[in-house]
């Protein structure tokens, strides 16, 4: 009976490259698409706030589960007959990072008080100067701390690229069990590898939001 | 795109859909209630505990938040069969979720807990209730009071993210879909559909949260203040 | 025994920084008590030693035949006798008026459901707010929570009442009425003691003034004592607070 040896060490540990290069996907990715998403959710258009709320209502009460498996049977519905599962895992992920990440912006910008818009207004700056000179930066400050505090939740849910077949630390551990089975001692190892990927950022995270929390006092 | 669509392929079998939605309700409501309680004692053992208390559960937190769920439903599934236990993939579910909400809940309450100004133990302390009264009374009602709306999201991302504990074929919506589009060769509509399902069920969880929160919260409900 | 209190040379610091250095005073029943001074005088923390909130480093405290200053002081039976308002009414948020009143009947000395509201509404009465029992905290003006935070110490009948600057955070106007609930109780012979910079009512309610200066009592005697002061600091106090 072959047991857990360095070299299954070895493969988990590539693995979790693919986690984190899946995870910067779906940040960056999510990032751009949820920008856009937090702007129009803000925006001073009727439907485009109904379609931005619309949008990120979707995103965040479907699923990640269900996302997956719906572009990784929908892109070979769309013609591409033999797709790689990164394409699927990371559209995916990107779709659900967005409507989180657009949340969590929007939630940042309107942190910042009315009074600053009035006071950019009366100095005649436009709107998207008002937006890009005066709000986002302070918006930025603000954002910081969650933004990293969910990226810790990308790392993780990157796992659930497993089940589109993409080879990732949580498909790796299942993998390493078909051939020698010791379910317990090798998902125990993957927690591991999550721990070490994630438990930095959430102590950032924090650090993070104590200071800006000491800054407002 | 040539594909055609064909949802009446899935009509047969509604049943079944209504079922996994049942399930994924029950799951989720066991879940979440002890997960509420596990949490909560967790916060108030964090907060107010001995030393090695504080520690115990500052460690359960972080190690719950810094791992996916995934593998804690594999950990706790071949974990426990390790053990020489047979568990039903249900059980183990549960299981799986309760100790991943509790870590979450223990979190939530605690900036709760945190909040409620230490002029308001005085008073309770100075009107002669005793420690638990003024827990119970002053600390604890009022804190969670002012997480529900945390919380609530909390829950409904559990009642989303119950849909993992497919994974080790537990029953409940997603499983049920993972068969039905295996039965019909429709993978596409089935997820449309159960994607539908779980985002009414997310409205329905949310709305539930609501009107529990109105009978409990007779303030909020008195001054109007959003839930 | 008259004293309903009694401090004897209390001592008290904070780190390195000694805020009551030797406090000597007395409150006969019936009486009501003005401490008055400068802030960081020690005359808040005198209140707060006096209902345990703080323990004393020396001397003595007797509150209604409880010592105080005894390690092994039963805090839920001197609290029984003692009341205290603060300065920033401390109300239970999440409860009405009523339901804050009813809280400490029901919870401390088991009084029923009915028997307590029964109370609530009497004691809400007194400070002139039985239309308003059902109100939140929040829906109140900032007297209107500090005459339900005087309800509230008054529904445990206590024996003897503080009141810790009670008036600080309210606008002159809200000044008025709960000064005229603290006068309407001193009447009905409830004994006192008020931590106060409000030297017109301290002139016209209390029975004894006692300033506080450096940490000590510098001066004690009536009302009229503030109108004809002996120590130079509180004639300078007086001065410069009216």
């Amino acid at each position: 009976m072959p047991t857990f040896t360095l070299i299954h060490f070895q493969f988990l540990c590539w693995a979790a490259l693919w986690t984190v290069g899946l995870s910067a996907i779906a940040f960056v990715g999510g990032g751009l698409v949820g920008f856009g998403v937090a702007l129009a959710r803000i925006s001073s258009t009727r439907w485009v706030r109904i379609l931005a709320t619309a949008y990120i209502q979707v995103v965040q009460g479907t699923p990640l589960l269900i996302l997956l498996f719906l572009f990784y049977f929908g892109i070979a519905i769309v013609g591409f007959k033999e797709v790689p599962a990164i394409f699927a895992a990371g559209l995916g992920l990107t779709i659900y990072s967005s409507g989180f990440l657009a949340e969590i912006w929007r939630g940042c910008i309107e942190s910042v008080p009315k009074t600053q818009w009035e006071a950019a207004e009366c100095l005649s700056l436009s709107r998207w100067q008002r937006l890009t000179r005066v709000i986002l930066p302070q918006a930025m400050r603000i954002a910081t701390a969650p933004t990293v505090g969910f990226l810790v939740q990308i790392v993780k849910n990157t796992s659930l690229a497993s089940v589109v077949g993409f080879v990732e630390l949580s498909q790796a551990g299942k993998l390493v069990n078909n051939s020698i089975f010791e379910p317990f001692t090798i998902f125990m190892v993957v927690a591991a590898i999550y721990f070490v990927l994630c438990y930095p950022l959430s102590t950032w995270s924090r650090s993070l939001e104590r200071k800006l929390n000491v800054g407002r006092r | 795109m040539t594909y055609q669509f064909d949802f009446a392929a899935l009509l047969p079998y509604w049943r079944e859909f209504a079922m996994g939605v049942w399930l994924t309700l029950q799951l989720s409501f066991v879940a979440t209630v002890l997960g509420f309680v596990l949490g909560t004692l967790c916060a108030i053992g964090r907060s107010d505990g001995a030393p090695w208390v504080k520690a115990l559960v500052a460690c359960y937190v972080e190690v719950i938040r810094n791992t996916p769920l995934l593998v804690q439903i594999f950990i706790i599934y071949f974990g426990i069969a390790t053990l020489g236990l047979h568990v039903d993939a249900n059980v183990a579910a549960v299981l799986a979720l309760v100790v991943n909400v509790g870590a979450y809940t223990s979190e939530i309450v605690r900036a709760g807990l945190e909040s409620i100004h230490k002029s308001q133990l005085e008073a309770a302390e100075c009107l002669g209730l005793s420690r638990p009264q003024t827990y119970w009374h002053v600390i604890v009602r009022p804190a969670i009071e002012r997480v529900y709306p945390a919380l609530t999201s909390q829950y409904v991302l559990l009642m989303l993210a119950s849909s993992i504990t497919s994974q080790i074929s537990a029953e409940e919506l997603t499983a049920v879909a993972n068969r039905i589009q295996s039965d019909t060769f429709r993978s596409f509509e089935t997820y449309i559909v159960v994607g539908v399902l779980y985002l009414a069920l997310s409205f329905v969880v949310r709305i539930a949260f609501w009107l529990f929160g109105l009978v409990v919260f007779v303030r909020r409900r008195k001054l109007g203040t959003a839930l | 025994m008259s004293a309903v209190v009694s401090l004897t040379n209390v001592e008290k610091s904070f780190g390195a920084v000694k805020v009551l250095n030797g406090v000597s005073f007395e409150v006969a029943r019936g009486e009501v008590a003005a401490v008055i001074g400068q802030s960081g005088s020690g005359k808040s923390t005198a209140l707060r030693c006096i209902n345990a909130l703080e323990t004393i480093e020396g001397g003595q405290i007797m509150v209604c035949g409880h010592a105080v200053h005894d390690p092994k002081l039963d805090k839920k039976t001197l609290r029984r006798d003692v009341g205290i308002v603060f300065q920033s009414y401390n109300l239970f948020p999440h409860l009405t008026a009523e339901q804050n009143i009813m809280l400490a009947p029901t919870c401390v000395k088991g009084i029923g459901k009915a028997a307590a509201r029964d109370l609530a509404r009497e004691v809400l009465a007194r400070v002139g707010l039985e239309a308003k029992a059902d109100h939140f905290p929040e829906q109140l003006s900032g007297g209107q929570q500090q005459r339900v935070a005087i309800a509230r110490s008054l529904a445990m009948q206590p024996k003897l009442m503080l009141f810790d600057e009670v008036t600080s955070a309210l606008d002159p106007q809200l000044t008025g009425e709960v000064l005229k609930v603290m006068e309407d109780l001193a009447r009905g012979g409830m004994t006192m003691i008020l931590v106060t910079h409000e030297m017109a009512f301290a002139r016209k309610v209390a029975s004894k003034v006692i300033y506080m200066h450096q940490g000590t009592v510098w001066e004690t005697g009536p009302g009229a004592m503030l109108d004809d002061p002996k120590t130079p600091e509180l004639r300078a106090f007086v001065g410069s607070g009216l």
